[in-house]
C-alpha cells in the first residue's frame, strides 16, 4: 500500500442518520481507524478502499451535518475537513454526499451548499431498496442532470450495493485534481430559502414523490404515547438497567477469577519482595479491578447501539426532553445518567450520544454523582455496623431507607449541579431543541458488532495506559516506604499515603473523621469499593474479601461515633475518588481541566456533605 | 353580505398563529417566522436553524404526536420528515391551517 501522503482521499458527508457509517464500513470493511480528533471529542473514522481500477483511495466518515454552518463541534469538524481548514487533516480530493432516498428534501440544500464549493463531489441515493419497497420515486438521471454532478444509487447492507459507487469514484477526474481550499461563507437566511426553493424545483422535475412512512408513523403512536410510551421506555431503561447489573454478573465473577488466579501464581513464583508487590497488589489487582467493568460496557452499548441504530434513541430524547430540560440536560442525557448507576465509566463514554458539546460536559461531570455499584460495599459496611434493623413501616426497613436516602441524594445533587452549571457557570442561552425523528430501520448485524468492537477497544487501550499507570502510582503511594523492621502498626501506615492521610486527619477531624479513614480513603482512589478493604488493612485485618466486611463490622460500630458513620456515608455520595472514572473523563473530553473541575467541585461537595452531617448529628444527638 | 359573513367564519377558522399554540391532530401550511424571545440563541440564528429543518414559508406541517410533559415537545411532520421541536422555539413558526 503507499504511503498515506500520496494516497488520496474521499470525505463522506451527510444529514444525520442517512446510513452514512453503514456505506462508510461497506466501502472499507474493518479496515478502519478510529480516533478523537485533537482537542476535540468528536471521533474521527478513517479506511481504505480499493477502486475496481485499483486505486487505493483513503475514507473518511465525516460527522452528520445539515449545513456548513458548524453549529455543533461535531458539525465543524465536518466543515473544517471539508474546506480544507482542519489542522492535521489534508484536505479531501473528493466529497461523497450521501442521501437518504426517502427524505431527499433536507440533504438537497447540504447538496447544494457542497457543490458551490467547487470540488469534485458525488451524490449517493442510499438506501434506495428500502425507498422503493416504501413506494418511493426518484428520476436518477434527471437528478444528475439538475444538479450537473454523478448521481449514483446504493444500497449499504449489500455488497453488490455499492458497486455503482465505486465506478463513480473511479470516473472523478483524478489527473486534474487541485488542493485548494474552498471558498464559504455562512448562507443567510435569504440565501438557504431560495436553496430550498430550488431543492423543491429539482425534486418536482425528477417527479421525487416522498416513501410511505406508514410503519414509522404507526409505531410512533405506541412508541411516543403519553402513557404508553413512556411506560415502554421506562420497561426498556429498566431491561437496559437489569442487563447492565445482573447479566453482566457472571462474566465480571469469571474475569475477577482470572485475575485472582494469575495473582496466585504470581505469588507462587515470585518470591516476596517489591517486583511481586507491584505485580501482585499494583498491576494485577489494578488493572483486573478495571477490567471488570468490560462485561457492563460492553452489554451497555449493545443496548445503546441497538437503539440508536433502530431509530429509538431520538424517541427516548423526546419524551425525556421535558423532565430532563428541567435540569438543564438534554432528553439524550438520560441514558448516560441512568447507565452510571452501574459504573460512571460506561456512562461517561456513553455521553457521546449527545451532540451538543456542553450538554456533553455538563452530563460527563454529573455522571460520577449516580450512585455507581462501587459504592455499595462502603454504604452496606457503614449500614449495618450503624444502622439498627428496624422496621419503620409496612415492609419498609430503616437499613433499606437509609441506602434509598443515598441513592436519592445523589440523583438529587446530580440535578442541581447540572442546573447551576448552565445557569452559572455556561451562562449558556438554552439550545433550541431541534431535532430529526428517523424512520425506524432495523439494525444491521454486522454494524453492530463492529460499532461494538470499536468500543471495547477503546475502553481495553485506556485500561492498558492511563488507568495501569495510575493503579501503580497508587500502589507506589500504599507501599512506599515499606514498614521498618519490628513495626507493630500496619505497612500502610508507615508509606506515603499513610503520610498523607495523617497529614490530611486535621482537615478531616472537622469532619468528624480519624486517621484511620483519612488514610483508607488513598488507596481508595484505586476504585471505591477499595476503600472497604484498606479499612480492613489500617484496623490490621488479616481477613480479605467479603469478610473483611463482616469482621470489620464490629470495629467500626466500637471505635466509631454515629455522626462519623453518618458523615463517611455523606462522602461517599459524593466522594471524587475513583481514578478511573478520572482517567476516562480526562479521555473523553481530550483535556485534563475536566477531570480537574470533576475532582475539585466533587471534592468541596464531600466536604461540605461530610461536614454538615457530623455537626448536624452532633447536635441532635447532643 | 351573506358571503362576505362566510368569508370572515373561514377567515377566522384559518387564523395565522403560532405553531406553538397549535394542538394535535392538526394540519397546516408555514406562513412566516417571526422573531420570538427563546431566552435561547438570537434570532438570526434560529431562524436559519429553522429554515434548515425545513421549517420554510409554505412547508407543509403535520402535528403528529405531544411529549408526555404539558405536551411538549411536539413531532411535526415537515414536508417529507419529522422533527421534534419545543414548542418554545415552535414559537416563531406562524402557521395557518389548510383550508378544507
Amino acid at each position: 500500500m503507499p504511503s498515506a501522503a500520496l494516497v488520496p482521499g474521499i470525505a463522506l458527508v451527510g444529514c444525520p442518520n442517512c446510513g452514512k457509517t453503514a456505506l462508510f464500513n461497506m466501502l472499507t470493511g474493518s479496515r478502519q481507524k478510529v480516533a478523537n480528533y485533537a482537542g476535540v471529542t468528536v471521533e474521527r473514522k478513517e479506511g481504505g478502499l480499493l477502486t475496481p481500477e485499483g486505486r487505493h483511495v483513503r475514507v473518511l466518515d465525516l460527522p452528520g451535518t445539515y449545513s456548513l454552518r458548524g453549529r455543533s463541534p461535531d458539525e465543524r469538524v465536518t466543515r473544517d475537513v471539508v474546506l480544507g481548514l482542519m489542522d492535521g487533516e489534508t484536505l479531501p480530493e473528493a466529497l461523497i454526499c450521501v442521501a437518504d432516498s426517502t427524505n431527499l428534501r433536507l440533504v438537497l440544500r447540504l447538496v447544494l451548499e457542497l457543490k458551490a464549493l467547487g470540488r469534485p463531489l458525488i451524490l449517493a441515493l442510499n438506501m434506495i431498496d428500502i425507498a422503493e419497497r416504501q413506494g418511493c420515486r426518484i428520476d436518477v438521471d434527471r437528478l444528475s442532470t439538475e444538479l450537473d454532478l454523478p448521481v449514483v444509487a446504493t444500497v449499504a447492507v449489500r455488497r453488490d450495493g455499492i458497486d455503482g459507487l465505486l465506478n463513480a469514484i473511479d470516473a472523478l477526474p483524478w489527473r486534474s485534481l487541485s488542493s485548494t481550499a474552498a471558498h464559504w461563507r455562512e448562507p443567510t437566511s435569504q440565501e438557504i430559502r431560495a436553496a430550498h426553493r430550488q431543492a423543491e424545483r429539482i425534486l418536482e422535475a425528477c417527479a421525487f414523490r416522498p416513501g410511505d412512512q406508514g410503519l414509522t408513523n404507526r409505531l410512533d403512536r405506541v412508541l411516543l404515547h403519553p402513557v404508553f410510551g413512556v411506560a415502554i421506555l421506562l420497561a426498556v431503561l429498566f431491561l437496559m438497567f437489569q442487563a447492565v447489573f445482573a447479566w453482566a454478573n457472571p462474566l465480571m465473577d469469571a474475569i475477577k477469577a482470572v485475575f485472582d488466579l494469575l495473582n496466585q501464581e504470581v505469588r507462587i513464583l515470585l518470591p516476596d519482595g517489591m517486583l511481586r508487590s507491584l505485580l501482585t497488589d499494583g498491576i494485577i489487582a489494578g488493572v483486573g479491578s478495571v477490567l471488570q467493568f468490560l462485561p457492563q460496557i460492553v452489554i451497555l452499548f449493545l443496548f445503546i447501539i441497538l437503539l440508536e441504530d433502530f431509530g429509538y434513541m431520538a424517541r427516548a430524547a423526546f419524551l425525556m426532553d421535558r423532565l430532563m430540560g428541567g435540569a438543564g440536560l438534554h432528553g439524550r442525557a438520560f441514558i448516560p445518567l441512568l447507565s452510571s448507576f452501574a459504573c460512571a465509566i460506561p456512562g461517561i463514554m456513553a455521553a457521546r450520544v449527545i451532540e451538543n458539546r456542553r450538554d456533553r460536559l455538563t452530563t460527563i461531570l454529573v455522571a460520577p454523582l449516580m450512585t455507581c455499584s462501587a459504592r455499595i460495599p462502603v454504604y452496606t459496611l457503614v449500614i449495618s455496623a450503624f444502622v439498627p434493623e428496624r422496621a419503620v413501616g409496612a415492609g419498609i426497613g430503616l437499613q433499606g431507607l437509609v441506602m434509598f436516602a443515598l441513592y436519592a441524594t445523589g440523583i438529587l445533587s446530580a440535578l442541581s449541579v447540572a442546573w447551576v452549571m448552565k445557569r452559572l457557570i455556561w451562562r449558556q442561552a438554552a439550545e433550541p431543541f431541534l431535532m430529526e425523528l428517523p424512520a425506524y430501520k432495523a439494525p444491521m448485524l454486522s454494524n453492530v458488532l463492529l460499532s461494538l468492537w470499536q468500543r471495547a477497544e477503546m475502553f481495553l487501550r485506556r485500561a492498558g495506559t492511563i488507568i495501569l499507570a495510575m493503579m501503580v502510582l497508587i500502589w507506589f503511594l500504599s507501599s512506599f516506604p515499606g514498614a521498618p523492621a519490628g513495626a507493630t502498626d500496619p505497612a500502610i501506615d508507615y508509606s506515603i499515603a499513610g503520610m498523607v492521610g495523617h497529614w490530611l486527619e486535621p482537615a478531616l477531624r472537622t469532619v468528624g473523621f480519624n486517621w484511620q479513614i483519612a488514610v483508607a480513603l488513598i488507596p481508595g482512589m484505586a476504585a471505591r469499593e477499595v476503600a472497604v478493604g484498606a479499612l480492613g488493612t489500617v484496623y490490621a485485618l488479616s481477613a480479605t474479601g467479603d469478610e473483611v466486611g463482616q469482621a470489620l463490622q464490629p470495629i467500626l460500630a466500637a471505635q466509631w461515633t454515629l455522626p462519623t458513620a453518618l458523615a463517611l456515608l455523606a462522602w461517599y455520595v459524593f466522594s471524587p475518588q475513583c481514578a478511573s472514572t478520572l482517567a476516562v473523563i480526562r479521555r473523553e473530553t481530550n483535556s485534563w481541566i475536566w477531570p480537574t473541575v470533576t475532582f475539585a467541585y466533587m471534592l468541596a461537595l464531600a466536604y461540605l456533605a461530610a461536614f454538615l452531617a457530623f455537626h448536624i448529628a452532633q447536635w441532635a444527638l447532643a | 353580505m351573506l358571503d362576505g359573513s362566510r368569508e370572515a367564519d373561514r377567515e377566522e377558522n384559518s387564523e395565522a398563529l403560532p405553531l406553538s399554540l397549535r394542538r394535535k391532530p392538526w394540519r397546516g401550511r408555514v406562513v412566516a417566522l417571526t422573531p420570538v424571545e427563546t431566552g435561547g440563541v438570537p434570532w438570526s440564528e434560529l431562524e436559519r436553524r429553522l429554515l434548515e429543518m425545513g421549517f420554510v414559508e409554505g412547508a407543509r406541517l403535520e402535528i403528529l404526536h405531544e411529549g408526555p410533559v404539558r405536551r411538549d415537545p411536539i413531532a411535526v411532520r415537515v414536508d417529507d420528515c419529522t422533527i421534534a421541536i419545543r414548542r418554545r422555539d415552535a414559537a416563531a413558526i406562524v402557521c395557518q391551517e389548510d383550508r378544507v
